[in-house]
């Protein structure tokens, strides 16, 4: 196993309470797998993605257990942690087009980094300019300011950099969401690709383009108001979901091949829960169309089959109704 | 960038020539004779003696042409370095009168300007990252930037003159020298007559860069490339160092924009100070009517703000890769 995260809970402080953005959130991934992780926006996806690399100042580490490669990771601890960062595990974050110093040429910045680690630029350097020829990138963007370079081109630098000390686990948040559909492909083939060569061992996927994560992920996780609700392989969170919540997701993407027409697509109605005070019980019932009494309580992630779960107390009526 | 200093220098020429005009119109503009001012002052009561001074003077002062040949005169002579004879210090000649004071402004603008921006950067960009620092030099921050020249000037004048009586409240050396000279004993004597006036525009600057710097630390701090070497592991001390780096920028292109107040705090603050620099000679100049004096102090201001700026922009230039090819008409 090369990840391990166990009963996770990460809240956000905030002058009304604690929000509790992951609330016991338990996975594993494997070794050479590609995770993907689905959600609306605010459900605890990204979130889930920093804690396992960096909290920032207005999160804390409330339990739970993350190991990697069978060694803890002290993810509430800023310091301990900071050995850890880039070289056990890595991101490639959000806001790539705005992670590099605007007035650093790159090659100076990566210097600068792998300086402040002790390690030599001159060691790294024909690796790094053989993965910049990876990714269609010419060495010359080493002496180039960030500016100079296009969206697309910012997204494979800072991918290329995030993973040169070839982390053994990469989590890579909304790496698409700025960018154009042809760009999105590449960025997602490229990632498969670092998976492939050995560049990192690992990786999560956050985002909340089922379909693109679809593509490359080897297991899907999808979350509902900072927990999971379903775990499965790709093809199955696609094809037969059991959640109620995964279905819903699912029914509301447009499928190829398929004319609309004037048939709307299904939205799903209403609002993820405030975390704020998060409701008891299953947090999807406000919306879900088969809620019933025994919803009222928090329903566990229960195996279905080899490598599913699901959280949801009405699987089998959910199955009949589908 | 050759086109880009170029398009600057013709912008800062153009400005310096529309300076120089209103320099030139302003006096002219203005209601009253100055001759016959003069002439009343030295209470000529002949007629003839009178007309025949008055041509006389006007003839001296070129006021005797019509206006636009003035002009043209008048830019003829600047170039000549030939600002006109002042009236006040009559007949040494204006440029010679405003040489005396330079440096004695230069003297008291340069070291408050500089160090106000070194010391005050450096403490703002420290109180970004201490608590302790933010909750004291902060607020007093506030309070120093928020004074007016002249009454810190006047307080300070009270405290380190009158009260404690460390240093002389007024002239720019002692009345013991016939002169300024160069003498270890004269030039001690100037800096003990220069501390409170450039304390006084020191301390004013100072509050200014401090609150700027820390809040443009404290915004580099929260960038997205300051998290994402946080996130990559970076140490602190590199977090720092380009977060301060790129907060110096906007400090930088700000200390242009404060040269013209900073010049305008120097001479309130060597009015209250009786230091002998330019301010106290507009003063002299506008009490004695001395137009072309006052024209040509004008004049120094005008070229003074304009090469600050003009290296200001160079600098700034020099320091940042992003004007650098947005000015090549390079990649957006």
């Amino acid at each position: 196993m090369s990840l391990e995260v166990n009963d996770l809970r990460v809240h956000y402080r905030t002058l009304k309470g604690d929000v509790r953005a992951l609330d016991g959130v338990s996975f594993d991934v494997a070794d050479g797998e590609i995770v993907g992780l689905a959600g609306e926006s605010g459900c605890g996806k990204t979130t889930l993605g920093k804690s396992l690399i960096r909290l920032d100042g207005r999160m804390r580490h409330v339990g739970g257990t993350v190991a990697l490669d069978g060694e803890e990771l002290p993810i509430g601890d800023d310091r301990a942690m900071n050995k850890r960062r880039f070289k056990d595990v890595s991101i490639i974050p959000q806001y790539s087009m705005s992670a590099m110093n605007p007035t650093r040429r790159i090659g100076r910045m990566i210097a600068d980094l792998l300086g402040s680690r002790g390690i030599a630029y001159r060691d790294l350097k024909r690796e790094l300019v053989q993965r910049l020829e990876l990714v269609g990138l010419p060495e010359k963007v080493l002496d180039n300011y960030p500016i100079e370079l296009s969206g697309g081109m910012k997204q494979r630098m800072v991918m290329v950099i995030s993973t040169l000390l070839d982390p053994s686990l990469l989590i890579a948040d909304e790496v698409t969401s700025a960018l154009d559909v042809s760009n999105q492909k590449a960025v997602a083939e490229t990632l498969v690709r670092f998976r492939d060569m050995g560049f990192v061992k690992s990786m999560i996927v956050v985002t909340h383009d089922l379909s693109l994560v679809y593509q490359i992920a080897d297991t899907i996780m999808v979350m509902y108001a900072g927990r999971i609700v379903e775990k499965a392989s790709a093809e199955t969170i696609v094809k037969a979901p059991q959640h109620p919540y995964t279905k819903a997701l699912i029914s509301a993407l447009p499928e190829v091949g398929l004319e609309y027409g004037d048939r709307k697509l299904k939205s799903i109605p209403g609002k993820p829960p405030q975390l704020l005070n998060p409701p008891t019980g299953c947090r999807f019932r406000a919306r879900c169309p088969l809620a019933g009494d025994e919803c009222a309580e928090q329903p566990p992630l229960v195996g279905i089959d080899r490598g599913h779960e699901a959280a949801c107390w009405k699987l089998e009526e959910s199955n009949a109704r589908a | 960038m050759g086109r880009y200093f170029r398009r600057k220098l013709l912008i800062y020429g153009v400005t310096f020539v529309i300076a120089v005009t209103i320099n030139f119109a302003i006096p002219r503009m203005m209601p009253g004779d100055p001759i016959a001012r003069m002439l009343a002052q030295n209470k000529v009561s002949n007629v003839e003696s009178a007309a025949r001074m008055h041509a006389y003077y006007n003839d001296l002062f070129g006021l005797d042409v019509p206006l636009w040949q003035q002009y043209l005169n008048y830019w003829g002579a600047l170039f000549q370095g030939d600002l006109g004879v002042s009236l006040f210090a009559f007949p040494s000649p204006v440029s010679s009168v405003v040489l005396d004071a330079l440096p004695y402004t230069l003297g008291l603008l340069l070291p408050a300007i500089l160090l106000s921006w070194f010391v005050g950067n450096g403490l703002g960009a420290i109180a970004a990252r201490s608590k302790w620092l933010d909750n004291t030099a902060l607020p007093v921050s506030y309070l120093l930037t928020a004074v007016p020249y002249m009454w810190l000037a006047i307080l300070l004048a009270w405290v380190g003159g009158v009260i404690l009586g460390w240093f002389p409240v007024a002239g720019g050396y002692s009345f013991s020298f016939s002169g300024p000279q160069f003498s270890w004993n004269f030039i001690v004597d100037a800096l003990h007559h220069w501390f409170l006036p450039f304390l006084s525009l020191f301390l004013v600057a100072l509050g200014g860069w401090a609150i700027g710097m820390r809040n443009l630390v404290i915004y580099e701090l929260e960038s997205d490339y300051s998290n994402y070497m946080q996130t990559l592991g970076a140490p602190r001390r590199l977090v720092r160092r380009y977060a301060f780096r790129n907060a110096m920028l906007p400090q930088i292109s700000g200390l242009a924009l404060q040269l013209g107040v900073v010049v305008g705090g120097a001479l309130v603050t060597e009015v209250v100070f009786a230091y002998p620099g330019l301010g106290s000679l507009v003063l002299d100049a506008i009490q004695n009517q001395d137009f072309f004096l006052l024209q040509g102090i004008l004049l120094f201001i005008v070229i003074g703000v304009l090469v600050f700026n003009f290296l200001a922009d160079v600098v700034y230039v020099l320091v940042d890769p992003r004007t650098r090819l947005g000015l090549e008409g390079g990649a957006s």
